[in-house]
Protein backbone atom coordinates (compact mmCIF):
# COMPACT_ATOMS: atom_id res chain seq x y z
CA UNK A 1 0.00 0.00 0.00
CA UNK A 2 2.89 2.31 0.75
CA UNK A 3 4.35 1.42 -2.64
CA UNK A 4 1.05 2.36 -4.26
CA UNK A 5 1.06 5.70 -2.44
CA UNK A 6 4.63 6.43 -3.54
CA UNK A 7 3.82 5.42 -7.11
CA UNK A 8 0.84 7.80 -7.22
CA UNK A 9 2.89 10.61 -5.74
CA UNK A 10 5.67 10.06 -8.26
CA UNK A 11 3.21 9.99 -11.15
CA UNK A 12 1.61 13.22 -9.97
CA UNK A 13 4.82 15.14 -9.43
CA UNK A 14 6.58 14.16 -12.65
CA UNK A 15 5.95 15.84 -15.96
CA UNK A 16 2.35 15.75 -17.18
CA UNK A 17 1.03 14.80 -13.76
CA UNK A 18 -0.76 18.10 -13.34
CA UNK A 19 0.83 18.77 -9.97
CA UNK A 20 0.55 22.47 -9.17
CA UNK A 21 -2.37 23.11 -11.51
CA UNK A 22 -4.75 23.16 -8.56
CA UNK A 23 -2.44 25.50 -6.76
CA UNK A 24 -2.30 27.85 -9.76
CA UNK A 25 -6.08 27.74 -9.96
CA UNK A 26 -6.35 28.64 -6.28
CA UNK A 27 -4.04 31.61 -6.85
CA UNK A 28 -6.13 32.74 -9.82
CA UNK A 29 -9.35 32.62 -7.78
CA UNK A 30 -7.73 34.73 -5.07
CA UNK A 31 -6.62 37.24 -7.70
CA UNK A 32 -9.84 37.32 -9.70
CA UNK A 33 -12.20 37.82 -6.77
CA UNK A 34 -10.79 41.22 -5.71
CA UNK A 35 -10.83 42.25 -9.38
CA UNK A 36 -14.50 41.42 -9.50
CA UNK A 37 -15.55 42.61 -6.06
CA UNK A 38 -13.47 45.78 -5.84
CA UNK A 39 -10.38 46.61 -3.82
CA UNK A 40 -11.99 47.83 -0.54
CA UNK A 41 -10.18 46.10 2.31
CA UNK A 42 -13.27 45.89 4.55
CA UNK A 43 -15.37 43.98 2.04
CA UNK A 44 -12.51 41.67 1.12
CA UNK A 45 -11.69 40.92 4.75
CA UNK A 46 -15.32 40.02 5.30
CA UNK A 47 -15.56 37.56 2.41
CA UNK A 48 -11.97 36.24 2.60
CA UNK A 49 -12.75 33.10 4.68
CA UNK A 50 -15.51 32.03 2.33
CA UNK A 51 -13.56 32.81 -0.83
CA UNK A 52 -10.50 30.95 0.36
CA UNK A 53 -12.55 27.89 1.26
CA UNK A 54 -14.55 27.92 -1.97
CA UNK A 55 -11.32 28.41 -3.94
CA UNK A 56 -9.65 25.48 -2.19
CA UNK A 57 -12.73 23.35 -2.79
CA UNK A 58 -12.85 24.13 -6.51
CA UNK A 59 -9.10 23.62 -6.88
CA UNK A 60 -9.57 20.21 -5.26
CA UNK A 61 -12.43 19.42 -7.62
CA UNK A 62 -10.29 20.16 -10.69
CA UNK A 63 -7.97 17.23 -10.20
CA UNK A 64 -10.54 14.65 -9.04
CA UNK A 65 -11.13 12.95 -12.37
CA UNK A 66 -7.40 12.17 -12.59
CA UNK A 67 -7.57 9.95 -9.50
CA UNK A 68 -8.80 6.92 -11.43
CA UNK A 69 -9.04 8.00 -15.07
CA UNK A 70 -5.43 7.29 -16.13
CA UNK A 71 -5.28 3.99 -14.26
CA UNK A 72 -8.60 2.99 -15.79
CA UNK A 73 -7.36 3.75 -19.31
CA UNK A 74 -4.11 1.80 -19.11
CA UNK A 75 -5.69 -1.09 -17.24
CA UNK A 76 -3.75 -0.81 -13.99
CA UNK A 77 -7.02 -0.27 -12.15
CA UNK A 78 -8.10 -3.80 -13.10
CA UNK A 79 -4.80 -5.10 -11.72
CA UNK A 80 -5.36 -3.17 -8.50
CA UNK A 81 -8.84 -4.63 -8.19
CA UNK A 82 -7.48 -8.18 -8.49
CA UNK A 83 -4.37 -7.52 -6.41
CA UNK A 84 -3.99 -9.24 -3.02
CA UNK A 85 -4.41 -5.95 -1.11
CA UNK A 86 -8.07 -5.04 -0.50
CA UNK A 87 -9.47 -2.55 -2.99
CA UNK A 88 -10.73 -0.46 -0.06
CA UNK A 89 -7.14 0.04 1.06
CA UNK A 90 -6.01 0.90 -2.46
CA UNK A 91 -8.80 3.46 -2.71
CA UNK A 92 -7.85 4.98 0.65
CA UNK A 93 -4.26 5.28 -0.58
CA UNK A 94 -5.48 6.97 -3.76
CA UNK A 95 -7.32 9.52 -1.60
CA UNK A 96 -4.24 10.04 0.53
CA UNK A 97 -2.10 10.61 -2.56
CA UNK A 98 -4.66 13.07 -3.90
CA UNK A 99 -4.63 14.95 -0.62
CA UNK A 100 -0.83 15.07 -0.53
CA UNK A 101 -0.59 16.58 -4.01
CA UNK A 102 -3.59 18.97 -3.78
CA UNK A 103 -4.96 19.43 -0.25
CA UNK A 104 -1.64 19.83 1.49
CA UNK A 105 -0.14 22.40 -0.95
CA UNK A 106 -3.45 24.31 -0.86
CA UNK A 107 -3.32 24.40 2.93
CA UNK A 108 0.25 25.67 2.91
CA UNK A 109 -0.44 28.28 0.21
CA UNK A 110 -3.65 29.58 1.77
CA UNK A 111 -2.06 32.06 4.24
CA UNK A 112 -0.23 33.80 1.38
CA UNK A 113 -3.49 34.22 -0.49
CA UNK A 114 -5.09 35.35 2.77
CA UNK A 115 -2.76 38.35 2.65
CA UNK A 116 -4.06 39.20 -0.83
CA UNK A 117 -7.62 39.13 0.53
CA UNK A 118 -6.87 41.15 3.71
CA UNK A 119 -7.75 38.29 6.02
CA UNK A 120 -7.65 39.65 9.61
CA UNK A 121 -4.57 38.59 11.60
CA UNK A 122 -6.36 36.23 14.00
CA UNK A 123 -7.72 34.22 11.09
CA UNK A 124 -4.47 32.82 9.67
CA UNK A 125 -3.93 30.10 12.22
CA UNK A 126 -7.54 28.93 11.92
CA UNK A 127 -7.39 29.11 8.12
CA UNK A 128 -4.47 26.68 8.06
CA UNK A 129 -5.99 24.54 10.80
CA UNK A 130 -9.40 24.28 9.15
CA UNK A 131 -7.94 23.53 5.71
CA UNK A 132 -5.58 20.93 7.18
CA UNK A 133 -8.55 19.28 8.90
CA UNK A 134 -11.07 19.74 6.09
CA UNK A 135 -9.23 19.08 2.81
CA UNK A 136 -8.74 15.35 3.57
CA UNK A 137 -12.55 15.10 3.62
CA UNK A 138 -12.64 16.84 0.23
CA UNK A 139 -10.19 14.28 -1.19
CA UNK A 140 -12.04 11.29 0.26
CA UNK A 141 -15.47 12.48 -0.88
CA UNK A 142 -14.00 13.38 -4.26
CA UNK A 143 -12.52 9.89 -4.60
CA UNK A 144 -16.02 8.51 -4.12
CA UNK A 145 -17.33 10.77 -6.91
CA UNK A 146 -14.42 9.76 -9.16
CA UNK A 147 -15.13 6.08 -8.47
CA UNK A 148 -18.77 6.56 -9.47
CA UNK A 149 -17.92 8.20 -12.79
CA UNK A 150 -14.74 6.34 -13.72
CA UNK A 151 -16.05 4.45 -16.72
CA UNK A 152 -17.92 7.33 -18.26
CA UNK A 153 -16.91 9.35 -21.25
CA UNK A 154 -17.21 13.06 -20.45
CA UNK A 155 -17.56 12.20 -16.78
CA UNK A 156 -15.87 15.41 -15.65
CA UNK A 157 -18.93 17.64 -15.53
CA UNK A 158 -21.08 14.92 -14.02
CA UNK A 159 -18.39 14.41 -11.39
CA UNK A 160 -18.67 18.04 -10.27
CA UNK A 161 -22.46 17.78 -10.19
CA UNK A 162 -22.27 14.70 -7.98
CA UNK A 163 -19.50 15.85 -5.69
CA UNK A 164 -20.38 19.49 -5.03
CA UNK A 165 -23.58 18.78 -3.04
CA UNK A 166 -21.57 16.29 -0.96
CA UNK A 167 -19.07 19.06 -0.17
CA UNK A 168 -21.70 21.28 1.47
CA UNK A 169 -21.21 20.29 5.14
CA UNK A 170 -17.41 20.40 4.89
CA UNK A 171 -17.53 23.83 3.30
CA UNK A 172 -19.97 25.23 5.85
CA UNK A 173 -18.02 24.08 8.89
CA UNK A 174 -14.62 24.90 7.36
CA UNK A 175 -15.54 28.44 6.40
CA UNK A 176 -17.30 28.90 9.75
CA UNK A 177 -14.09 28.05 11.62
CA UNK A 178 -12.13 30.70 9.70
CA UNK A 179 -14.92 33.26 9.98
CA UNK A 180 -15.20 32.82 13.73
CA UNK A 181 -11.44 32.66 14.15
CA UNK A 182 -10.99 35.90 12.20
CA UNK A 183 -13.65 37.59 14.33
CA UNK A 184 -11.95 36.38 17.53
CA UNK A 185 -14.82 34.11 18.54
CA UNK A 186 -14.70 30.57 19.91
CA UNK A 187 -14.12 28.00 17.16
CA UNK A 188 -14.29 24.70 19.02
CA UNK A 189 -17.74 23.60 17.85
CA UNK A 190 -17.31 23.97 14.07
CA UNK A 191 -13.74 22.71 14.35
CA UNK A 192 -14.87 19.54 16.09
CA UNK A 193 -17.71 19.05 13.62
CA UNK A 194 -15.28 19.52 10.73
CA UNK A 195 -12.91 16.97 12.25
CA UNK A 196 -15.88 14.63 12.71
CA UNK A 197 -16.83 14.89 9.04
CA UNK A 198 -13.25 14.23 7.94
CA UNK A 199 -12.80 11.23 10.20
CA UNK A 200 -16.23 9.81 9.40
CA UNK A 201 -15.75 10.23 5.66
CA UNK A 202 -12.24 8.73 5.79
CA UNK A 203 -13.53 5.75 7.76
CA UNK A 204 -16.63 4.90 5.71
CA UNK A 205 -16.34 6.32 2.21
CA UNK A 206 -13.42 4.14 0.98
CA UNK A 207 -15.82 1.20 1.28
CA UNK A 208 -18.45 2.97 -0.81
CA UNK A 209 -15.78 4.04 -3.33
CA UNK A 210 -14.45 0.48 -3.62
CA UNK A 211 -18.00 -0.78 -4.11
CA UNK A 212 -18.60 1.76 -6.90
CA UNK A 213 -15.26 0.83 -8.51
CA UNK A 214 -16.12 -2.88 -8.47
CA UNK A 215 -19.45 -2.09 -10.13
CA UNK A 216 -17.73 -0.01 -12.79
CA UNK A 217 -15.04 -2.61 -13.48
CA UNK A 218 -17.54 -5.47 -13.74
CA UNK B 1 -49.03 -13.19 0.17
CA UNK B 2 -46.04 -11.02 0.84
CA UNK B 3 -44.69 -7.75 -0.44
CA UNK B 4 -41.83 -9.56 -2.18
CA UNK B 5 -44.27 -11.11 -4.64
CA UNK B 6 -44.22 -7.80 -6.46
CA UNK B 7 -40.51 -8.23 -7.11
CA UNK B 8 -41.67 -10.47 -9.93
CA UNK B 9 -42.19 -8.03 -12.83
CA UNK B 10 -45.08 -10.08 -14.22
CA UNK B 11 -46.96 -10.05 -10.93
CA UNK B 12 -46.11 -6.36 -10.49
CA UNK B 13 -47.39 -5.53 -13.96
CA UNK B 14 -50.66 -7.38 -13.35
CA UNK B 15 -51.35 -5.60 -10.09
CA UNK B 16 -50.04 -2.21 -11.21
CA UNK B 17 -52.14 -2.07 -14.36
CA UNK B 18 -55.20 -3.03 -12.31
CA UNK B 19 -54.53 -0.54 -9.51
CA UNK B 20 -53.39 2.31 -11.72
CA UNK B 21 -56.83 3.54 -12.95
CA UNK B 22 -58.24 3.49 -9.42
CA UNK B 23 -55.33 5.42 -7.96
CA UNK B 24 -55.39 7.91 -10.85
CA UNK B 25 -59.08 8.65 -10.38
CA UNK B 26 -58.70 8.98 -6.61
CA UNK B 27 -55.69 11.26 -7.12
CA UNK B 28 -57.63 13.47 -9.51
CA UNK B 29 -60.60 13.67 -7.10
CA UNK B 30 -58.39 14.56 -4.12
CA UNK B 31 -56.27 17.07 -6.05
CA UNK B 32 -59.17 18.90 -7.68
CA UNK B 33 -61.39 18.64 -4.59
CA UNK B 34 -58.69 19.71 -2.16
CA UNK B 35 -57.44 22.59 -4.27
CA UNK B 36 -60.93 23.91 -5.09
CA UNK B 37 -61.94 23.61 -1.42
CA UNK B 38 -58.72 25.26 -0.34
CA UNK B 39 -58.69 28.06 -2.89
CA UNK B 40 -62.36 29.07 -2.98
CA UNK B 41 -64.04 27.85 0.22
CA UNK B 42 -61.63 28.86 2.96
CA UNK B 43 -61.48 32.33 4.53
CA UNK B 44 -58.58 34.71 3.94
CA UNK B 45 -56.06 35.00 6.73
CA UNK B 46 -56.35 38.24 8.76
CA UNK B 47 -52.69 39.00 8.24
CA UNK B 48 -51.62 37.15 5.11
CA UNK B 49 -54.78 37.69 3.05
CA UNK B 50 -55.27 35.33 0.11
CA UNK B 51 -51.56 34.43 -0.04
CA UNK B 52 -52.09 31.96 2.79
CA UNK B 53 -53.74 29.63 0.31
CA UNK B 54 -50.41 28.74 -1.25
CA UNK B 55 -50.11 26.38 1.73
CA UNK B 56 -52.29 23.90 -0.17
CA UNK B 57 -49.57 23.43 -2.80
CA UNK B 58 -46.44 24.38 -0.92
CA UNK B 59 -46.78 22.11 2.13
CA UNK B 60 -47.75 18.88 0.28
CA UNK B 61 -45.02 19.45 -2.32
CA UNK B 62 -42.41 20.02 0.37
CA UNK B 63 -43.51 16.91 2.28
CA UNK B 64 -43.37 14.84 -0.87
CA UNK B 65 -39.96 16.21 -1.83
CA UNK B 66 -38.45 14.73 1.32
CA UNK B 67 -40.51 11.55 1.44
CA UNK B 68 -39.75 10.70 -2.19
CA UNK B 69 -36.05 10.76 -1.36
CA UNK B 70 -36.81 8.45 1.56
CA UNK B 71 -38.66 6.10 -0.76
CA UNK B 72 -35.72 6.16 -3.19
CA UNK B 73 -33.42 5.29 -0.29
CA UNK B 74 -35.57 2.29 0.64
CA UNK B 75 -35.87 1.02 -2.95
CA UNK B 76 -32.13 1.53 -3.46
CA UNK B 77 -31.41 -0.56 -0.37
CA UNK B 78 -33.80 -3.26 -1.60
CA UNK B 79 -32.01 -3.27 -4.96
CA UNK B 80 -28.57 -3.51 -3.34
CA UNK B 81 -29.62 -6.25 -0.93
CA UNK B 82 -32.12 -8.34 -2.87
CA UNK B 83 -31.49 -7.37 -6.52
CA UNK B 84 -35.14 -6.86 -7.46
CA UNK B 85 -35.28 -4.99 -10.75
CA UNK B 86 -38.71 -3.50 -10.06
CA UNK B 87 -37.23 -1.81 -7.02
CA UNK B 88 -34.44 -0.14 -8.97
CA UNK B 89 -36.88 0.92 -11.67
CA UNK B 90 -39.22 2.42 -9.08
CA UNK B 91 -36.34 4.49 -7.69
CA UNK B 92 -35.53 5.63 -11.18
CA UNK B 93 -39.17 6.51 -11.83
CA UNK B 94 -39.48 8.44 -8.58
CA UNK B 95 -36.41 10.66 -8.91
CA UNK B 96 -37.66 13.19 -11.52
CA UNK B 97 -40.97 13.40 -9.63
CA UNK B 98 -39.20 14.19 -6.38
CA UNK B 99 -37.12 16.78 -8.20
CA UNK B 100 -40.29 18.38 -9.53
CA UNK B 101 -41.86 18.44 -6.06
CA UNK B 102 -38.73 20.13 -4.71
CA UNK B 103 -38.90 22.71 -7.48
CA UNK B 104 -42.63 23.31 -6.83
CA UNK B 105 -41.95 23.83 -3.13
CA UNK B 106 -39.13 26.27 -3.88
CA UNK B 107 -41.10 28.26 -6.46
CA UNK B 108 -44.34 28.49 -4.45
CA UNK B 109 -42.27 29.44 -1.42
CA UNK B 110 -40.64 32.25 -3.38
CA UNK B 111 -44.02 33.46 -4.64
CA UNK B 112 -45.32 33.56 -1.07
CA UNK B 113 -42.12 35.00 0.37
CA UNK B 114 -42.10 38.01 -1.90
CA UNK B 115 -45.26 39.68 -0.48
CA UNK B 116 -44.84 38.25 3.06
CA UNK B 117 -41.15 38.41 3.83
CA UNK B 118 -40.44 41.08 1.22
CA UNK B 119 -37.93 38.86 -0.58
CA UNK B 120 -38.03 36.12 -3.20
CA UNK B 121 -35.17 34.28 -1.63
CA UNK B 122 -33.60 34.21 1.78
CA UNK B 123 -30.68 32.02 2.86
CA UNK B 124 -32.79 30.49 5.54
CA UNK B 125 -31.91 26.92 6.69
CA UNK B 126 -35.06 25.34 5.31
CA UNK B 127 -34.83 27.13 1.97
CA UNK B 128 -31.13 26.37 1.68
CA UNK B 129 -31.53 22.70 2.52
CA UNK B 130 -34.25 22.41 -0.09
CA UNK B 131 -31.99 23.95 -2.68
CA UNK B 132 -29.30 21.45 -1.70
CA UNK B 133 -31.84 18.62 -1.88
CA UNK B 134 -32.65 19.80 -5.39
CA UNK B 135 -28.95 19.53 -6.29
CA UNK B 136 -28.87 15.98 -4.90
CA UNK B 137 -31.85 15.03 -7.08
CA UNK B 138 -30.14 16.66 -10.06
CA UNK B 139 -26.96 14.63 -9.55
CA UNK B 140 -28.93 11.41 -9.05
CA UNK B 141 -30.98 11.88 -12.23
CA UNK B 142 -27.88 12.90 -14.18
CA UNK B 143 -26.08 9.72 -13.11
CA UNK B 144 -29.01 7.58 -14.27
CA UNK B 145 -28.90 9.37 -17.61
CA UNK B 146 -25.15 9.07 -18.03
CA UNK B 147 -24.61 5.34 -17.52
CA UNK B 148 -25.61 3.16 -20.45
CA UNK B 149 -25.80 -0.32 -18.93
CA UNK B 150 -29.05 -0.34 -16.90
CA UNK B 151 -27.76 -2.68 -14.16
CA UNK B 152 -24.56 -0.70 -13.67
CA UNK B 153 -26.64 2.49 -13.58
CA UNK B 154 -28.97 1.00 -10.97
CA UNK B 155 -26.01 -0.09 -8.82
CA UNK B 156 -24.18 3.22 -9.03
CA UNK B 157 -27.26 5.34 -8.38
CA UNK B 158 -28.16 3.18 -5.39
CA UNK B 159 -24.72 3.71 -3.87
CA UNK B 160 -25.03 7.43 -4.60
CA UNK B 161 -28.49 7.54 -3.03
CA UNK B 162 -27.30 5.87 0.18
CA UNK B 163 -24.19 8.03 0.54
CA UNK B 164 -26.16 11.08 -0.58
CA UNK B 165 -28.79 10.49 2.10
CA UNK B 166 -26.15 10.63 4.82
CA UNK B 167 -24.69 13.81 3.39
CA UNK B 168 -28.11 15.36 2.81
CA UNK B 169 -28.92 14.84 6.49
CA UNK B 170 -25.51 16.25 7.45
CA UNK B 171 -26.12 19.27 5.22
CA UNK B 172 -29.46 19.86 6.86
CA UNK B 173 -27.82 20.18 10.28
CA UNK B 174 -24.81 22.06 8.92
CA UNK B 175 -27.11 24.61 7.32
CA UNK B 176 -29.07 25.01 10.56
CA UNK B 177 -25.79 25.68 12.29
CA UNK B 178 -24.78 28.20 9.64
CA UNK B 179 -27.75 30.53 9.69
CA UNK B 180 -30.74 31.30 11.86
CA UNK B 181 -34.19 30.65 10.50
CA UNK B 182 -36.83 32.91 9.05
CA UNK B 183 -39.12 30.11 7.92
CA UNK B 184 -41.96 29.29 10.32
CA UNK B 185 -42.11 25.90 11.97
CA UNK B 186 -44.43 23.21 10.74
CA UNK B 187 -47.87 23.54 12.31
CA UNK B 188 -49.65 20.58 10.78
CA UNK B 189 -48.68 18.12 13.51
CA UNK B 190 -49.52 20.59 16.26
CA UNK B 191 -53.20 19.79 16.67
CA UNK B 192 -54.00 20.16 20.35
CA UNK B 193 -50.86 22.13 21.09
CA UNK B 194 -50.53 25.86 21.27
CA UNK B 195 -50.60 27.84 18.05
CA UNK B 196 -52.17 25.11 15.89
CA UNK B 197 -53.20 25.34 12.28
CA UNK B 198 -56.74 26.72 11.95
CA UNK B 199 -59.25 23.86 11.35
CA UNK B 200 -60.63 25.81 8.38
CA UNK B 201 -57.29 25.15 6.63
CA UNK B 202 -56.52 21.81 8.23
CA UNK B 203 -58.96 19.54 6.40
CA UNK B 204 -58.50 20.94 2.89
CA UNK B 205 -54.74 20.66 3.49
CA UNK B 206 -55.09 17.00 4.47
CA UNK B 207 -57.08 16.35 1.28
CA UNK B 208 -54.40 18.12 -0.77
CA UNK B 209 -51.65 16.06 0.86
CA UNK B 210 -53.59 12.90 0.06
CA UNK B 211 -53.96 14.18 -3.51
CA UNK B 212 -50.20 14.77 -3.85
CA UNK B 213 -49.39 11.33 -2.42
CA UNK B 214 -51.88 9.59 -4.73
CA UNK B 215 -50.64 11.54 -7.74
CA UNK B 216 -47.11 10.49 -6.90
CA UNK B 217 -48.10 6.84 -6.50
CA UNK B 218 -50.00 6.90 -9.80
CA UNK B 219 -47.10 8.51 -11.67
CA UNK B 220 -44.51 6.15 -10.17
CA UNK B 221 -46.62 3.11 -11.10
CA UNK B 222 -47.14 4.49 -14.59
CA UNK B 223 -43.46 5.26 -15.10
CA UNK B 224 -42.35 1.90 -13.71
CA UNK B 225 -44.81 0.04 -15.93
CA UNK B 226 -43.59 2.06 -18.91
CA UNK B 227 -39.98 1.25 -18.07
CA UNK B 228 -40.70 -2.48 -17.75
CA UNK B 229 -42.48 -2.43 -21.10
CA UNK B 230 -39.57 -0.53 -22.66
CA UNK B 231 -37.16 -3.18 -21.40
CA UNK B 232 -39.31 -6.02 -22.71
CA UNK B 233 -39.45 -4.27 -26.05
CA UNK B 234 -35.65 -3.89 -26.06
CA UNK B 235 -35.25 -7.61 -25.38
CA UNK B 236 -37.74 -8.50 -28.13
CA UNK B 237 -36.02 -6.31 -30.72
CA UNK B 238 -32.64 -7.69 -29.69
CA UNK B 239 -33.95 -11.25 -30.15
CA UNK B 240 -35.44 -10.27 -33.52
CA UNK B 241 -32.07 -8.98 -34.69
CA UNK B 242 -30.31 -12.17 -33.62
CA UNK B 243 -32.83 -14.47 -35.24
Amino acid sequence: MIALLLRDLRLAVRAGGGFGLGLAFFLLVAVLVPLGVGPEGGTLAKIAPGILWVGALLACLLSLDRIFALDFEDGSLDLLATAPIPLEGAVAMKSAAHWLVTGLPLTLAAPVLGVLLHLPGEGYFWLVASLALGTPALSVIGTFGAALTVGLKRGGLLLSLLVLPLYVPTLIFGAEVVKRGAAGMAVEVPLLLLAGITLGAAAVLPFASALALRINLR
Amino acid sequence: MSLWEYANPKKFMQTATRVLPVVSVLAAICMVGGLVWGFFFTPDDYKQGATVKIIFIHVPAAMMAINVWGMMLVTSLVWIVRRHHVSALAARAAAPLGMTFTLIALVTGALWGQPMWGTWWEWDPRLTSFLILFLFYLGYVALWQAVENPDTAADLTSVLCIVGSVFAALSRYAVKFWNQGLHQDSTIMKVGEKDPLDPAYYWPLIVCIAGFILTFVALVLLRTVTEIRARRLAVLTARERLA
